[in-house]
């Protein structure tokens, strides 16, 4: 209950202190603006450790260990090579190096594959020193995680978006909307057609395709706003019903 | 100095101090509102309505603390109704920060609809993997998911293990606040035929709607307006019904100002031209 008290006062503090801006620019805000970027940085490195290496690696080699599933266990070495490779791009490789043992520390949590990804630091960390223009190596994964991503999107964007939505485009005229989306598809692309110049028959067209383009583009900035709007109400809401009980 | 001239000059810390009370004053006075129920609201609550009690509905929660205010209502919103409907909930995530408020979102509905953990919801937590974790629960949830956000084994809930793929979930839900949406109606629904619905910001909101005339959604919770309509359809109205008149009186404020501001404008080209 305390804790929750303190919590709503110390974002209640903070909320104020970053709209101060909003007056004039202000130590209270810089002082907020600060406190956020060295939360968000350290949230980050927590994040890495606790949702991504420890359960992905760390706990489900420990697991397939005491399964006995050696290959299963040390196969997960594959991928952590490949994260340790990328890191010589930045030379990142001591850092992560000094993170992977402070983390170890704080959080008791030894692990041979942990010894083993040190290791794995400290040998990619050396051949850097000696020649800094290695760090192409760091390609290799990054091509590894494209190639992947470009297979999984591949199939997604023809079944998942082209194919169903070119499909829906092709209704029969036979009603005020299909005709508007069927006009406006056409036009549209007709404005994007740049192999000839915009004039005559084609630039009527293409003039009709801004239009819709205006149209498309005032929708989306009037949701914009009403998002903005919303975000100030959930700040005012919290102000007002979760620090001062003024709304019940 | 004119009256136009005066107003084009007008600081700009007064214009936040507008916005400020004709957001403030309507969370403070309260007035009652109605707001219209789209085709695109009612998809929501007709997909929740048409599942047998009993379903499983997996709830993606893919927005952090900074789309909360618009988004937030809508997961209490379902889960009130899907606990209603007494359907069984399972939540993830793919980021790592909208945990906690699915947590806060569960901890506040679950007891006021006597549910309890494991027997009616289960929260998963999150994962990394993004679109290869979507097409890989396809296969198989144990795959990605052995345990829950505790550490749990999933197994040991009974209504969990019945559930294995796309194929034992009644609906998805995507709560989402930037492309993660998209990324669900194009790997899950594209591939496995899963029925979508989706919760998005403002900001996403319209290019959602391509999805649900093409039929690969359901519905369309855009916004803190889809928020309220949506508490409107389940009558009972939380925070965002709460939010929908300072919503008005802000956009009453931005036009207004819109107005003012061009009027004068070309009332002072034309002077100027004089």
């Amino acid at each position: 209950m305390i804790l929750n008290i303190i919590g709503t006062w110390v974002a209640a503090t903070l909320t104020l202190a970053i709209l101060s801006f909003l007056y004039k620019d202000n130590p209270l805000y810089r002082a907020a603006e600060h406190i956020y970027v060295g939360i968000s940085a350290g949230y980050a490195v927590i994040y890495a450790w606790s949702f991504d290496v420890y359960p992905m690696l760390v706990e489900r080699f420990n697991t397939n260990m005491t399964a006995h599933n050696n290959v299963e266990a040390w196969i997960l070495l594959v991928p952590a090579l490949l994260g340790v490779l990328m890191l010589t791009r930045s030379n990142l490789t001591l850092p992560a190096l000094a993170a992977l043992s402070v983390l170890m520390l704080v959080f008791h949590s030894f692990s041979w594959v942990l010894v083993v990804l040190a290791v794995m630091c400290v040998a990619v960390f050396i051949p850097t020193l000696i020649d800094p223009k290695i760090d192409w190596i760091s390609r290799w994964p990054i091509a590894f995680t494209v190639g992947i991503g470009s297979g999984l999107a591949l199939t997604a964007s023809f079944q998942g978006y082209l194919l169903p939505q070119v499909s829906d485009t092709l209704r029969p005229l036979v009603n005020a909307n299909n005709i508007v989306v069927f006009v406006g598809v056409i036009a549209t692309l007709f404005y994007f057609y740049f192999s000839k110049e915009h004039k005559g028959a084609l630039g009527t067209v293409s003039r009709v395709g801004i239009v819709f383009i205006m149209v498309a583009f005032g929708a989306s900035f009037g949701y914009t706003v009403m998002a903005r709007i919303s975000l100030l109400i959930g700040r005012f809401y919290f102000l007002l019903h979760d620090w001062l009980p003024i709304i019940r | 100095m004119n009256f136009w001239n005066r107003i084009a000059n007008v600081d700009r810390r007064v214009l936040y101090l507008l916005l400020a009370l004709s957001v403030a004053l309507p969370l403070i006075t309260k007035p009652r509102t109605t707001v219209p129920v789209s085709e695109a609201v009612k998809g929501v609550y007709d997909a929740v309505e048409a599942l047998p009690a009993g379903s499983v509905v997996m709830i993606s929660i893919d927005y952090d603390p900074s789309s909360a205010p618009e988004v937030q209502p809508m997961l209490i919103a379902l889960l009130r109704h899907s606990f209603r409907r007494n359907l069984r909930v399972v939540v993830m995530g793919h980021l790592a920060l909208g945990l906690p408020l699915a947590d806060i979102a569960l901890n506040q509905v679950a007891p006021e609809m006597d549910k309890e953990y494991g027997r009616d919801y289960v929260n998963l937590g999150y994962r990394p993997g993004s679109t290869a974790l979507m097409v890989g629960i396809g296969r198989e949830f144990r795959d990605y998911f052995q345990t829950d956000y505790r550490g749990v084994p999933i197994d040991s809930f009974e209504f969990m293990r019945r559930v294995h793929n796309y194929r034992d979930v009644g609906l998805l839900v995507s709560l989402a606040h930037g492309t993660v949406a998209d990324y669900w109606i194009q790997y899950a629904g594209g591939r496995f035929n899963v029925p979508i619905i989706v919760g998005c910001t403002g900001v996403s909101a319209p290019s959602m709607y391509p999805y649900l005339r093409a039929g690969q959604i359901k519905g369309i919770l855009g916004g803190l307006l889809g928020a309220a309509a949506y508490e409107q359809l389940i009558e009972h109205r939380g925070s965002a019904s709460l939010g929908m008149p300072a919503q008005s009186w802000g956009h009453g404020l931005i036009i207004a100002l819109l107005i003012i501001g061009n009027v004068g404008f070309l009332l002072s080209r034309r002077k100027g031209k004089k």
